[in-house]
């Protein structure tokens, strides 16, 4: 117990570092948002020195940096120069979308990744591994920005899937059903894609884990005393090779935030990457901010999600953490 | 009927760079119902390989050559991977070496017990719950629940031992085959462990292939020894016979090699023991001849062309050397 | 004439559970006292968990003790600062029962009984090698294997390393702890005799450790028999083995498997 409680007080001090860095870096590029209006000569540099001012781009580093963590202390995020609206509501509108493609991607792409792994290493070296091996190898090598793009002349050429965005025209006079059936046809290519992209990686993986313990004593062991090749594999095998593959899908679960931005890009789904793309070229600095410590927030609880499961899987370091 | 026959078994190993190692060349024994074989042999004379070729639970690169292992009249090398499955744990129970790592490390053990079970019995939950619980209790006499509980890195060697030994007895089966299962234990633990294998062989009518290194665990539990050296029997009679007037050059030099008991002779004490000279051969090396000859002290002239043949030098005593040939 | 060891009292508690503080506490030497003449085999007897190894880490000045004396030549061990005792270290060298673990399995024969020198800072390349060669012949390890890794020799072969290894710094000392346990027998018996030779030829002092009387009986001057921490029975080995006093000895001797080799007759344990 006292263990995770550190760890989140790490967490936290860890979130504060980053945004420190994260302010400072973003307000020591030059230029800020109103930069783009200097250059244009009917807008007098009386007002933009008055927006400035009104948006504090005028006061100290550490000030404003002040001023941003009492927001936060108050549940705000700061406010978006482009967007005119606070930062919270922002990120969480669009957040929400990037969730629905990458929880899906992770579950589909894990529930993959598990048997075909498991299948790849009990027939190590065999046919049907040889050909997986092949198959992860080029998709691996394949870059996701041409597997994206692929997907895309696919969608354009044949119009079975529609060419990106969230949902349709005439969305709102839709029936439910229809609605979701509208939003799943536009997820399919952003999925497909993120699965391809992350799948050779985790089949790898659970491949390589359980191909190690196949050889171990206590399988061999258990293999003596007649138990069935299928719980071998899955009850015995995978269970042991299970610590370094949770250690994975906390990392997972960490990257749900920030894995996709190339595909939501490409694909125009309205989720957190393009968001980020366009503040970051704005200098729309709280915006910048708030989403990197959004994703950021979602990387430590990821691992920290990982130790308590495997706290959970093993008693070995249940043990270890009880004997400390 | 013999339980088992083994005949002409030879198995052998290939290193990654391609080259073949005999283990095992042309290992013959057979083994009554309720009989307790001791298979006598040091590292590298393929006692390990033994105890897993019977089940064909060689590692990858081990491969049976030829030869039959007849079970219950059945040829093991050759039924259908079904039956091999039925057979392993339900009518022949394995206990492999290191019990420290034959136990599944997160798995709870009342948990490993009954996989067991449910792998050659239909149980319902409830009946298979009753039957792991006295099934641990006939080896733990005290306090088999919390063990029930535990996972194995929560136990001493002994109890792992017993945890293992429980594993292969859950199915009732007629034939038990344990590869060296007292080595890491303390004197005290390995007493007991093999008194509760003297008990179950009582109980159970249970028949043993006891593999070790050790002579003198033998002595009180074997009918019969068989002594095996670079993967070649040289010797099997009753175990009185083997021990006390051992035939083959190299049992008699191992039992040499013993110190003397030490409620005598304690003017032996601290003087040099007999040894074997020399090392145990390299058998990749596919030398001619006897594999003992080299560092056997009565060897002869024909014991570098060829191999011994099996001669009979007693009542059901056998010994492959020239000494005994005709 | 003092002897080469001798240890009075040595108490080692280890904290057990969350607390740093000794409170609750794990008490592996209990009060023990022993002395082993210069020259001489002691053989230390007990099941695991009887303190054994930790009065060997102890002995060889690598746990500190808890409280009481180790003294080594008329010198207190465990009184001394870390710089001396790095002094003293050399002369107390310890063989542990598995050697797979002990020795670096990808360094060559040679490299491992060169280590000490190195660590030590002693003698010059060329000299170096030369000595590891000797050391190497002392323990009767071919020398065309002195180019070949640790993992490739036999059990007896690594065997004979670890203790060429512990020879390297001219120890007086030599701490086996269950040395020979993890040996087929043939092979203990080649180096129980390899032992012997070089405590007549170099004047080594043995404290050798073990569960097998047999070989204690066999190896040794005296026996101390050891039993949850202390030492329960002690004395020259013929008085022990025939007339043993304390529970704990006549558990142990009664659970050594032995056989009686008269022709036609079998005694069992």
């Amino acid at each position: 117990m006292r263990y995770f409680i550190r760890r989140a007080l790490h967490a936290v001090f860890l979130l504060f570092g980053v945004s420190l860095l994260t302010f400072l870096f973003s307000a020591l590029t030059p230029g800020n948002y109103f930069d783009e209006m200097r250059l244009n000569p009917q807008i007098s540099p009386e007002t933009v020195a008055a927006l400035r001012s009104q948006y504090q781009l005028d006061r100290p580093l550490p000030v404003r940096y002040a001023h941003w963590l009492n927001a936060v202390a108050h549940g705000q995020l700061g406010f978006s120069f482009a967007y005119n609206n606070p930062v919270a509501p922002l990120l969480w509108a669009r957040a929400r979308n990037t969730l629905l493609l990458t929880i899906t991607a992770t579950l589909l792409a894990w529930l993959v990744a598990l048997p075909l792994g498991v299948w790849s290493a009990a027939s190590f070296g065999r046919a049907p591994d040889r050909v997986l091996s092949w198959t992860t190898a080029t998709l691996l090598v394949v870059p996701d920005l041409v597997l994206a793009l692929g997907l895309l002349i696919l969608a354009v050429r044949t119009g079975w899937f529609p060419t990106g965005g969230l949902v349709s025209v005439g969305f709102d006079e839709l029936s439910v059903s229809h609605k979701l059936r509208d939003i799943a046809l536009h997820m399919t290519l952003p999925v497909v894609s993120l699965v391809l992209a992350t799948l050779p990686m985790l089949v790898r993986h659970v491949r390589a884990s359980v191909a190690d313990v196949l050889d171990a004593p206590f399988l061999r062991a258990a293999a003596g005393h007649g138990i069935p090749q299928r719980k071998l594999l899955y009850r015995y095998a995978l269970r042991a090779a299970a610590n370094p593959l949770i250690s994975l899908f906390g990392f997972s679960v960490g990257t749900l935030l920030s894995g996709s931005l190339l595909v939501e890009v490409v694909m125009s789904w309205p989720g957190l990457g393009p968001l980020l793309l366009e503040s970051i070229l704005a200098r729309d600095l709280y915006v910048v901010i708030g989403g990197v410590l959004l994703s950021m927030l979602f990387l430590v609880g990821g691992s920290l999600f990982a130790d308590i499961l495997l706290y959970l899987a093993d008693p070995r370091i249940r043990t270890a953490a009880s004997a400390k | 009927m013999p339980l088992l026959e083994v005949k002409n078994l030879h198995v052998s190993y290939s290193a990654r760079s391609g080259e073949v190692c005999p283990a095992l060349a042309g290992v013959n024994f057979d083994l009554g119902p309720g009989e307790i074989l001791g298979v006598l042999g040091e590292s590298g004379s393929g006692k390990s390989t033994l105890a897993a070729a019977l089940l064909r639970l060689l590692p990858s690169n081990g491969k049976i050559q030829k030869g039959l292992v007849l079970f219950e009249g059945k040829n093991l090398l050759e039924v259908s991977p079904q039956d091999l499955r039925r057979i392993r744990g339900g009518r022949i129970g394995l206990i492999f070496q290191e019990p420290s790592s034959s136990l599944h490390p997160t798995l709870q053990i009342g948990q490993q017990v009954s996989d067991v079970l449910a792998a050659h019995e239909y149980l319902a939950r409830r009946a298979l719950n009753e039957k792991t619980s006295q099934l641990l209790a006939s080896v733990f006499p005290v306090d088999p629940e919390r063990i029930s509980h535990s996972y194995p890195h929560e136990l001493s060697g002994g109890q792992r031992q017993r945890v293992l030994i429980a594993q292969a007895i859950a199915c009732g089966p007629s034939l038990l085959v344990a590869d060296e299962p007292t080595a890491s234990l303390d004197p005290t633990t390995q007493k007991e462990i093999l008194q509760l294998f003297g008990t179950l062989r009582q109980k159970l009518g249970l028949a043993m292939i006891f593999i070790t290194h050790n002579p003198a665990l033998l002595a009180s539990l074997a009918d019969r020894i068989l002594v095996l050296y670079a993967g070649r029997v040289a010797e099997i009679g009753p175990a009185a016979k083997v021990l006390s007037s051992p035939q083959h050059p190299y049992t008699a030099a191992l039992l040499r090699c013993l110190p003397t008991d030490f409620a005598e002779g304690q003017s032996a004490r601290k003087t040099r023991l007999h040894v074997i000279a020399g090392e145990p051969p390299d058998l990749s090396l596919h030398e001619r001849g006897c594999q003992f000859e080299p560092r056997c002290t009565e060897r002869m002239e024909v014991c570098q062309c060829d191999e011994p043949a099996v001669n009979a030098v007693g009542e059901l005593h056998e010994v492959s050397c020239f000494k005994f040939a005709g | 004439m003092q002897p080469l060891l001798r240890v009075e009292n040595l108490v080692k508690h280890y904290a057990a559970g969350r607390s740093a503080s000794l409170k609750d506490k794990l008490t592996a030497l209990d009060g023990v006292s022993l002395s082993i003449p210069s020259g001489e085999t002691l053989a230390l007897v007990g099941e695991s968990g009887s303190g054994k190894s930790t009065l060997a880490l102890c002995i060889a000045c690598l746990e500190p003790p808890t409280s009481g004396s180790i003294w080594f030549e008329g010198i207190d061990a465990a009184a001394l600062g870390e710089n001396q005792q790095c002094l003293l270290r050399p002369q107390i060298q310890l063989v542990f029962q598995d050697p797979a673990s002990s020795l670096n399995p990808r360094w060559t024969a040679l490299d491992i009984v060169s280590e000490p020198f190195l660590v030590q800072g002693r003698f010059t390349k060329p000299d170096r090698a030369v000595r590891a060669l000797q050391l190497l012949d002392r323990v009767a390890i071919p020398r065309k294997m002195a180019a070949r890794r640790a993992d490739e020799l036999s059990g007896g072969q690594k065997q004979r390393l670890a203790i060429a290894r512990a020879l390297a710094l001219e120890p007086k000392l030599l701490i086996l702890d269950e040395a020979l346990s993890a040996l087929d027998c043939s092979v203990q018996a080649q180096i129980s005799n390899l032992l012997l030779d070089l405590q007549s030829s170099l004047g080594l002092t043995y404290l050798f450790i073990t569960h097998d009387f047999a070989m204690a009986a066999h190896m040794a001057d005296q026996i101390a028999v050891m039993y949850q921490g202390r030492i329960v029975e002690s004395g020259p080995s013929e008085k022990i083995l025939s007339s043993p006093n304390h529970e704990a000895t006549r558990s142990l001797m009664a659970a050594t498997p032995r056989f009686i080799e008269t022709p036609g007759v079998l005694v069992h344990f």
